[in-house]
This record gives C-alpha cells, structure tokens and sequence, in this order.
C-alpha cells in the first residue's frame, strides 16, 4: 500500500521575497482615441532585422506613426567595460556590431591609441584598412542580400551571402575567427598576414566587382525591385543631417559625408577612391549607395595591398607597448567611418588600468532613431523594407 | 571659417571661458556653465555646426559631466562642449530644437544617468524598461547581478 506523500497544505506559503519593483518614473496614460488600429510588431518578427519592436499605429494599411521599442539586446557594455582592463574590452567590442566586428574594434582601439599616445606601425594600418574595407564589403552584403529578401526577391539573398561568405573565409584563415575577430588591438594586429593570404585576397577582390554589377543588374534593374523601393522611405537631406544620419542612410539622401574623406583618418589620405552618393533619399537609393561602396572598397583594398609591400613583415605592433596600459588621465574620442555611418568611441582615463568610462557613439543608433520619420504615410509592407535599408544591427544599437 | 578663427570668435563671445577653449587633434573644447549650455549651442549651430554627433555624461562624484559633441561639415571642425550638473539636481536644458538627433540620445543619457532634460518633448527610459529601477551607469548603481572582476592583474 503506497502512503500518501505529505502534502505541505497546511503550512503558509512562503512570502515572496521583495522584488523591489515599483517604478520610479510614472508612465504616461495613453488613452487611445481614434479610428486606427494598434499593431505590435516584434521582438523578434523575422522581417525586423534583429531583435527590434515597432509599435505602428496604422489606419487601414498606411503607416501613421511607428515606434521603435529598443533594447531588448542592451547587454549593459559600457558598464562592463569599466570592469575590464583596456585590453580586456577589445572582445566586448567584437559584440556591438557583430555584422562589422572590424569596426568597433578599430574604433575603441583608436581611442586607446589616442589616450595612451601610441604609435602604431604602418603595415598595421594597412592591415586594419585593409580588414576594415573587406568588412565594409561583408556587412553591405548583409544590407543589400536582405533589401532583396524584403521584396521578395530572395535569390540575391544567395548571391550577396556568397560574397559574404569568401570575406569570412578570408578572415578566418587571418584570425580563427568567422564573427567575433577580436583581430584589432590597441598598438597594431594580433596576427600577421599568413603566407598566400594577399593572393587569396587579391583573387577575391578582382571578381567582386563583377558579382556587384551583376547583382545591379539584376536586384536593382528588376521591375518588382524598382516598384517597391523607389519613391518609399523618403529621408531629404536636412531631416538627415539634423538627425545625426550617417554612412549610407545620409548619403543615400544627397549628404556627401564621408570621414575616410572629410576627417580622414589612418591611411586613407593616400588612397585614390571615390563616395558614391544618392539623390533621392529613397530606400533605392540607399541600398544601391551600399552596392557601389563594395564596389569602391575593392578599389582601396587593391591600393593597400600594393602599399603594403613597403614593410616589412612583422612589424604590426607597436613598440615598448606595456602588458597592462594605464593611460594619462583625461579623455580621448576617436571615430571611424563604419559600414553604417560615423562609429566613434568616446573614453574617459582616471589614470588607473580600467576605463572610468565608455561610450560607443553607435551610427544605427542614430539611424534608427528616423524610422518614424520615414515610415510615416507609407504602408506596412513598406515599412518592413524601410527599416532594412536602415541596415541597424541590434547589438551596436542596443550595446 | 576654420577653426582657429572659431577659437577667436569663441573668445570674444564667452571672454571668462576663453582659457579653458583648448584645441585637441583639431578638435575644440568648450567649458560653459549648465545654465549657458543652450545658448552656446545655439551660437555654435549659428556658426556652422550642423551635426549633433553624440551627447553623454560621465559620472564624476559630486557632479555629471554632459558631453556633447558637434561637427561641422563645412569646416571639417569637431568640438566638444562640456558642462556640470550637480549630482543631487541634475537638470539641463535640452538641445533637441536645435537638433532632431539630441531626441535619442538624450533619453539615453537619462535612462543611464537620470539627468532630467528640461524640454525634451519625450524624456523616457529608451534601452531600459520603463519599470527599472536605478540608473546603471552611475558609479553607485548597485545590482546584485553585478560581479565585480577580482584583481588578478
């Protein structure tokens, strides 16, 4: 005969510990008053490029109002950078932008060099340009191959991730890596070109440009195409630079800004290349702006890797650079053109190993902040392709 | 105008504060005090500063430091302008008329560091929820999920 088990029903439920919740700002009433309709759209919507929700307010099928509610990947890492030596934050930065890890790196590591006063070697410039523009190819990819998916078009989708997936091999037969590099570092690279590396490359960079014209002809000469992004998204240049709109969502609308041009930076001054720009501001334009800048970026790597012959091999760290840094006090903001717009790292020294602080002005951030903006009055099936021609990665706006 | 001649035309507009106008990598400081922040963006964005590249503040005891940065694209010019808030009431004007980008990242600022921008049309946690409690990057936010890394080094 089974016993019953003793149930605990006579004994008081213990008390919930106290979650110490109440809220400490007092949320505005909304009280809805109107014909239109409330559609929530996310977190994580498969069409929403990440990890995003947007609350859009529709009447019938046009767009009134979409707000974007953020933050669903903000993983806190500018705190935890202040946790960590200046070189332990390297890895963290891998994770902002996880499309174009290149780039945050490069960023915090320009700001270190800055603060810290050091000097890194010039073949380690031409490595980090070097790097940085295949990324800039591999994240387009990411753009341009999605625009396409967004319109139904899903065979440029396998077109783009093909170009996409030569960069990552080439990265990782550099670093080990395929997301994550952590391949920047404060004084020059970690690792040197391996031997076959600049041919392997080389052949990379003599077909890309092929593929891009044949992916213009065929994504962006296509009827559908043309139909759903010409004339949709609107951004006109004011409204883009009041908002801070950087990299190809600005220069999509006719903002001719570029800091590899206008504040350049490492070697670019040396390098012959020129910053396509658009007219309409429309997401046409901006995903065809992506398209050319791969195109342009072959060019720079093609100049950087007749540069690089110069120096030496080995020389791609910089001298007397101490195991552990403890730069001046002070601050030092350093920024880069990203594959999304101006990526600049603002640090804050108290003189000690750790940063005191650390702000990563985050070009999708910026970007995204104009998708009410230019979404309003179009329809929800637009507004899909609208916010992927914002190209915003989660991880950089969310940090 | 390029920045030198800013730098002259800064000195006759803000005389007390022309000491502290430094140029770092080509790119300015600017000290003024909370209550004159607005209008030395205003003056700034007279001047050609277009861009409204980032604002953040940083936690420093007894007061924030807010950090704004602007840009110039005629003049290919940056410049920081830094001002105080006393930690126990921290309030400053808000730039977001002068600068549609200020919307945002203001509200940042105040869900990191709960400084109130007076004028902000939509001041609400933006990465945070809105039932947080705390702003975590102040250097006394304490959570207990918070682990700090032990000194091996």
């Amino acid at each position: 005969m089974i016993e019953p088990q003793d149930t605990p029903t006579d004994q008081a439920a213990p008390a919930l510990p106290d979650l110490d919740c109440a809220p400490d700002v007092v949320m505005p009433e909304v009280i809805y008053e109107g014909d239109n309709t409330i559609v929530n759209i996310g977190p994580s919507h498969p069409s929403t490029h990440g990890v995003c929700r947007v609350i859009v307010e529709l009447d019938g099928e046009i767009v009134r109002h979409a707000e974007p509610v953020i933050g669903h990947l903000h993983r806190g890492i500018e705190k935890m950078a202040e946790n960590r030596t200046y070189l332990q934050v390297v890895p963290l930065t891998d994770r902002l932008d996880y499309v174009g890890s290149m780039y945050a790196n490069w960023a915090y590591c320009r700001a270190v060099e800055r603060l810290a006063g050091i000097r890194v070697p010039e073949r380690a410039e031409y490595i980090r340009v070097i790097v940085c523009e295949l990324q800039r190819i591999a994240s387009h990819m990411m753009a341009i191959g999605p625009a396409g998916a967004d319109t139904g078009a899903t065979s440029a989708f396998m077109y783009t991730f093909w170009q996409r997936e030569l960069v990552v091999d080439l990265f990782e037969s550099l670093c080990g890596a395929r997301l994550t590099y952590n391949y920047v570092r404060p004084g020059g690279v970690s690792f040197d070109l391996p031997d076959g590396w600049i041919e392997k490359c080389r052949e990379f960079v003599a077909q890309h440009p092929a593929a891009m014209l044949e992916i213009d002809r065929f994504l962006f000469g296509n009827v559908i195409f043309r139909a759903r992004t010409k004339g949709i998204g609107v951004l006109d240049a004011d409204d883009a630079v009041s908002w801070g709109a950087s990299g190809p969502v600005a220069r999509g609308s006719g903002v001719d800004w570029d800091l590899r041009r206008d504040d350049p930076y490492s070697v670019y001054p040396r390098f012959d290349f020129s910053i396509p720009v658009g007219d309409n501001g429309d997401v046409y334009d901006r995903t065809r702006v992506r398209l050319w800048e791969a195109i342009e970026s072959c060019r720079i790597i093609g100049q950087a890797l007749d540069g690089l012959a110069e120096f030496e091999p080995g020389t791609i760290k910089a001298d007397g650079m101490p195991r552990l840094l403890a730069p001046r006090p002070g601050d030092a903001y350093d920024h880069i053109e990203s594959a999304r717009g101006s990526l600049g790292v603002y640090l804050v020294s108290d003189g000690s190993v750790r940063p005191y602080r650390m702000k990563v002005r985050s070009p999708a951030f910026c970007n995204l902040a104009l998708l009410p903006l230019v979404s309003e009055g179009y329809t929800l099936s637009d507004l899909v392709v609208i916010l992927g021609s914002l190209d915003p990665v989660f991880g950089e706006v969310d940090r | 105008m390029d920045i030198t001649e800013l730098r002259e035309h800064l000195c006759g507009q803000y005389p007390d504060l022309c000491p502290l106008f430094s140029i770092e990598f080509g790119d300015g400081v600017l000290l003024v005090t909370s209550d004159r922040l607005h209008a030395a963006a205003r003056d700034l964005k007279d001047l050609g500063f277009d861009r409204l590249g980032m604002v953040t503040a940083v936690d420093f005891g007894e007061e924030f430091e807010l950090v704004y940065r602007l840009q110039s694209r005629e003049m290919r010019a940056g410049i920081f302008v830094k001002t105080r808030v006393p930690r126990d009431e921290p309030r400053i004007d808000s730039v977001n008329d002068l600068w549609a980008a200020a919307n945002w990242q203001e509200r940042e600022v105040y869900d990191m560091f709960g400084i109130v921008f007076d004028g902000h049309p939509d001041l609400r946690r933006i990465l945070l929820t809105d039932d947080w409690v705390g702003y975590p990057l102040r250097k006394d936010y304490e959570n207990p999920t918070i682990i700090r890394r032990p000194d091996y080094l």
